[in-house]
Order: C-alpha cells, then sequence, then structure tokens
C-alpha cells in the first residue's frame, strides 16, 4: 500500500506541471499586467523598472522557471487589487466553499442514496421510470436556474429562507440544496447501476438460494458492496461540485473563491485567478488520489502492487 | 459481384436500422422533435417572432404574461425589464445557443477524435504518454473555471466562446475514442492490414476511425447539451456573449434582479435551456442505444 501511495504521488508531479504550464501560457496571453498595477501617472521609466521587477523582460521559458520557483516557495504573486499576497487571500475564503461544497454533497448523498437504492431494488417499474424521469430533468436543468426558482419559491413567496449572504445555517440552506439536487440527479443514476451490477453477482443469488430473508440478502450483501464503487462515485464528482459552487456563489452572493474569481476576473487581477485555479486542481488532483485509496482499501480484491498503467 | 454483394449489404442494413429505428422507446423520437422544432425556431426566427426582440419600450416593462391579471394578449409571455418581448427573445436565443453548442462541439470533436487515434494507436508510447498526462491535468480543473479563465484572457464574445468551449472540452473524445482504437486495433482485420503492409495512416483512417465512430457520435450529442450548459453558465455570469446579442443565460441574469416582483423574467429561458437540453440528451440516449449497445447507461462522463 505505502508502495503504492508513494507511486501515485509521483504520478502527481507531472501533472502539476503541466497544469501549472497550461495556467502560465495563459497568464502569459493574457498580457502586460504592468499597465494594470500603475497609477496613470506614471512615467515610462516606472513601467520600464515594474517591468524588470516583475522579471517581464525575460524570454518566455526564464519567465516559467521563474513562476514555478516562486511557486514552490509559496509566493503566488501579489494582488493589485487587495495589496495582498494571492494564496492568503484565496485561503479566507477557501473555507467557506468548501463548507457549501460539503453541505451540497451531503444534501447529495441524501437525496441519491435512498433514490439509487429504490430504483434498482424495482426496476423497470413505474418506481424506477419516475426517479430516472426526476434524474434526467434535475441534469437538464442548469443549475443556477434552479437556484433562482428556489429564491423565488422559499424567498419571495414564503420567506422561509434568506436570499443571499452568509454567516447563518440557513444561508445555507438554499445554495446547498441548489448544487446539491444537480448532483444527486447525476449520482442517482451512477448508485442505481452499480447497485443493479451488485445484484446479479453469484454471492447475491447464493445467500438468496439458502434461504436468507430479501431484508438480509440487501443489508448484509448488496447494499455494503453497493457502496465501493458509490465512494468513486462521489470523489468523481468534485470537480462538478467546485465548477458548481462559482456560478452558485454568484446567485447566491455566497462569500468563496467563487466571488472572489469573477470579481478578479473582471478586474484582471490575473495572480489571483491563477492561485485560484492551481488550488482548485491540487485538491481536484488530491481528492482523486484519496478517493482511489479509500477505494482500494474498500475493495480488497484489487491488487494495488502490481498493477500497470 | 463485389458491388453487387456491397449493394445488397448496404441495403440489409438500411433495412436493419429502419427496424430498430421503430423499436425504440418513444423518448428518442419526443427528443428529436422538440430538437428539430427548436432548430426550425433558430433558423426562421427573424419571420417568425411577434415582436422585434430589441425594442425598447420603456411603456411596456415588465407586463405579466397573457394569462395573468395585467397581462396583454400581444405578449404571450410577458416582456423583460426594457419592455421587450420574452417570447420573441426565447426565440432568438435558441441561435446562440444551438450555433455555440454544435459548432463548440465540432471543434472539441476534431481535437478529440484526432488525438484520441493517434494516442489509442500508439498506446503505451510517449505520444499516448504525454497525451493522457495532458488529459489527466486538463481533468483536474473544472471545466467551467478553465473555460473562465481562457474567456477572460481572450476578451468575451461569440467567436470567443465558441472557441473556448472547444478546445476546453476536447478531453472526454480523447478519452473515449482512445479507448475503442485500444481493443479496436487488436481485431483481426487491423492485424491483418498491418501484416499486408498498410501504413499507419492508412489503417487509421480506413479501419479505426469507422470503427470508433459510432461511439464518437453517442458522445458528441450529448457534448451539444453540455457546451449549451457551459455557454448558459458563462453568459449568466456576464462573461458569455454580449448584449445586444440574445441568449437564454443573459436573460436569466437580466431576470434574477426583477425576480421580487416579475417571476416570468427568470423563469421562462430556464425552461427554454431545459427543453433544449432534455431534447439532446433523449436523442443522445437513444443514439446510444441504436448505435453502441457496449455502452451502458450511467456510464458515460465517469468511465476511467
Amino acid at each position: 500500500m505505502i508502495q503504492y501511495v508513494r507511486r501515485s504521488l509521483l504520478q502527481v508531479i507531472p501533472s502539476l506541471f503541466i497544469i501549472s504550464f497550461i495556467i502560465f501560457i495563459l497568464v502569459y496571453v493574457a498580457g502586460d499586467p504592468v499597465t494594470l498595477m500603475l497609477p496613470e501617472t506614471a512615467t515610462q521609466e516606472d513601467r520600464e523598472r515594474l517591468t524588470v521587477a516583475l522579471g517581464l523582460d525575460q524570454p518566455f521559458h526564464m519567465q516559467y522557471v521563474q513562476y514555478v520557483t516562486n511557486m514552490l516557495q509559496g509566493d503566488f504573486g501579489t494582488s493589485y487589487v487587495y495589496r495582498q499576497p494571492a494564496f492568503d487571500l484565496v485561503m479566507e475564503r477557501l473555507g467557506i466553499t468548501l463548507l457549501l461544497a460539503a453541505c451540497s454533497m451531503l444534501v447529495a448523498i441524501v437525496i441519491s442514496i435512498p433514490l439509487g437504492l429504490l430504483a434498482a431494488l424495482y426496476r423497470n417499474s413505474v418506481i424506477d421510470f419516475f426517479i430516472s424521469a426526476i434524474s434526467i430533468l434535475g441534469k437538464a436543468m442548469p443549475n443556477f436556474w434552479i437556484g433562482i426558482m428556489l429564491i423565488l419559491f422559499f424567498s419571495v413567496t414564503y420567506q422561509i429562507f434568506p436570499v443571499s449572504g452568509s454567516g447563518t445555517i440557513s444561508h445555507l440552506v438554499l445554495p446547498s440544496v441548489t448544487l446539491g439536487v444537480a448532483l444527486a440527479a447525476e449520482m442517482t443514476r451512477l448508485i442505481r447501476a452499480s447497485v443493479l451490477e451488485v445484484i446479479e453477482q453469484d454471492f447475491v443469488q447464493t445467500a438468496r438460494s439458502k434461504g436468507l430473508v430479501e431484508s438480509l440478502v440487501l443489508s448484509r450483501h448488496v447494499f455494503l458492496n453497493a457502496l465501493i464503487p458509490v465512494v468513486t462515485i462521489i470523489g468523481l464528482q468534485f470537480p462538478q461540485l467546485i465548477g458548481g459552487t462559482i456560478v452558485v456563489e454568484t446567485v447566491f452572493s455566497w462569500p468563496g473563491i467563487g466571488r472572489l474569481l469573477l470579481s478578479a476576473m473582471n478586474a484582471k487581477d490575473m495572480s489571483v485567478v491563477q492561485t485560484i485555479v492551481f488550488v482548485i486542481a491540487i485538491i481536484t488532483i488530491f481528492t482523486n488520489l484519496l478517493t482511489d485509496m479509500v477505494y482500494r482499501l474498500l475493495d480488497p480484491r484489487i491488487k494495488y502492487d502490481n498493477q500497470s498503467e | 459481384m463485389d458491388a453487387k454483394r456491397a449493394r445488397n449489404s448496404v441495403g440489409s442494413r438500411t433495412m436493419f436500422h429502419v427496424r430498430k429505428i421503430t423499436s425504440f422507446g418513444p423518448h428518442g423520437l419526443i427528443g428529436f422533435v422538440f430538437f428539430s422544432m427548436i432548430s426550425l425556431l433558430a433558423i426562421f426566427a427573424p419571420w417568425i417572432v411577434p415582436h422585434d426582440p430589441f425594442v425598447i419600450e420603456a411603456t411596456q416593462r415588465l407586463i405579466p404574461p397573457a394569462w395573468m391579471e395585467g397581462g396583454s394578449s400581444t405578449f404571450l409571455l410577458g416582456t423583460d425589464h426594457l419592455g421587450r418581448d420574452i417570447f420573441s427573445r426565447l426565440i432568438y436565443g435558441s441561435r446562440i445557443s444551438l450555433l455555440v453548442g454544435i459548432l463548440a462541439v465540432v471543434i472539441a470533436g476534431v481535437i478529440g477524435l484526432f488525438l484520441g487515434l493517434i494516442s489509442g494507436y500508439f498506446g503505451g508510447s510517449w505520444i499516448d504518454q504525454l497525451i493522457m498526462r495532458v488529459v489527466d491535468a486538463m481533468l483536474a480543473i473544472p471545466t467551467l473555471l478553465l473555460v473562465l479563465v481562457v474567456v477572460i484572457v481572450l476578451e468575451p464574445g461569440l467567436a470567443t466562446l465558441i472557441f473556448v468551449i472547444g478546445i476546453t472540452s476536447w478531453v472526454q473524445y480523447t478519452r473515449i475514442v482512445r479507448g475503442e482504437v485500444l481493443s479496436i486495433k487488436e481485431r483481426d482485420f487491423v492485424r491483418m492490414a498491418k501484416t499486408a503492409g498498410a501504413s499507419n495512416k492508412h489503417i487509421i483512417m480506413k479501419h479505426i476511425l469507422p470503427n470508433a465512430l459510432s461511439s464518437f457520435t453517442v458522445i458528441a450529442t450529448i457534448g451539444v447539451a453540455n457546451a449549451i450548459m457551459t455557454e448558459s453558465s458563462l453568459s449568466f455570469l456576464g462573461l458569455g456573449v454580449q448584449s445586444p446579442d440574445i441568449t437564454w443565460g443573459s436573460m436569466l441574469n437580466d431576470g434574477k434582479n426583477y425576480i421580487a416582483t416579475s417571476w416570468w423574467v427568470a423563469t421562462f429561458p430556464g425552461i427554454a435551456i431545459t427543453i433544449t437540453v432534455l431534447s439532446i440528451t433523449f436523442m443522445g440516449d437513444w443514439l446510444r442505444d441504436f448505435l453502441d449497445p457496449k455502452l451502458k447507461k450511467g456510464g458515460d462522463t465517469n468511465e476511467t
């Protein structure tokens, strides 16, 4: 296992370099930050001095080397809007975005596990049809629209939950449900498929044929085995979830990194933008890695010693 | 004789298809009918719309839909905050959505297919390794985030939007095509072509590509729906197509600010997006059953 972890971590390194390269090219193409950073009264000399100070007079590859070196030392640049290190800015707001993501995931799990199980157990029945209809619909609705409709219903018409903002639990409900619904739609389908796969396997038939009560067959044999792929399903939804927070934070004025990203983009505050992209990419990579490991721990059939690419 | 046999086989294949088309459930047909209707509306929009969707009429601001109190029969779905007819704007909005959806998939599809063919055909080689590492890296950045960042670098607009969604969503095509190619190239007819001394280019184009196309078509169809969703999200965030061009996403963004008083402004564009995405999803599901029974439901986007 330790060997497997070590190898996985080693595989992450090239991915990180490619990501840093993609981000670097974007920032490079985005153009000259000097004009944005200086006041309008700045002289040509000021411009040149700042260009040299930022290393922008260097050739492309030297700039990239400098960029990676800085990043390895934890220096992600300074936001020219906030006059603060970009990394600190992002970290301040990351927690509240992850809180939203976690609550959304909780909503999605609570909805999708029972629905997925029901759909699989009563497959090809009216219940199954109904559940899959709901999940197809849930996937087809844009999440920002779901959010606005929830505001319309629960904040405008019935005034149960606040329209926007953060701070209390009631502020958390609508954004989490918005994101959770879309996620649940996807997960329900996958969980249904995963339960169906287990139900058809031999050991379930054996358990049945030895006279075990159906409820015991389900709880002991089907459910636990079907949960193993669910771990992967949950882990793989993560990038989508973070992508979703960007939009949903805008709908509900949720003060996380999604809103920071949009305001940074409008101000062309590229150091903040690149930090956010990089942080999200790192979180995604490690979530995938963690998912993979949990999956391997739960399912002893998978060997981690001699896996091949 | 060869020609005759070929003709026969084409004929029987067509019959086979006709039988299969009718034998699958009605959702494919529903999807197809709705998608055709939306396409027709998009194409003939200037001749169908009851009102000019761009004309601002300050005296007719926020009129409710026709069936509500205060509604007017001239504005079926009401008007927005600038007095523009929502029904006409919805019809115009379909143009951008379909245009972006289809062209973005063409760009992504061409890149994805090309890289997938190369990566799969030379599986295990350094070029395959390189492509797969780039794919991994791209997968670690949520598509929407990547699209947002590229859009801001290139300045928002219609052409940028199509280009950006195209170059950021090829990864899934590469993965699917690569997987297909890896299995196709082990089949006998490819081995025989190789033994016969056919060039790599010939084998890829004549033997592998045609066999990889059906899975690709299914994924590409669903891809149109995803691209429309991404376009709507971007336009909703104000980073997509810029005014005065009409999109459902930007209509929703306008409507958001009037949600407390005028629910209809934000509600109808969302329904339009949902119906469009649903009809494409239905077509895609049906195509999957029809072209490629191997691709089971539930594993389309998350296969690793």
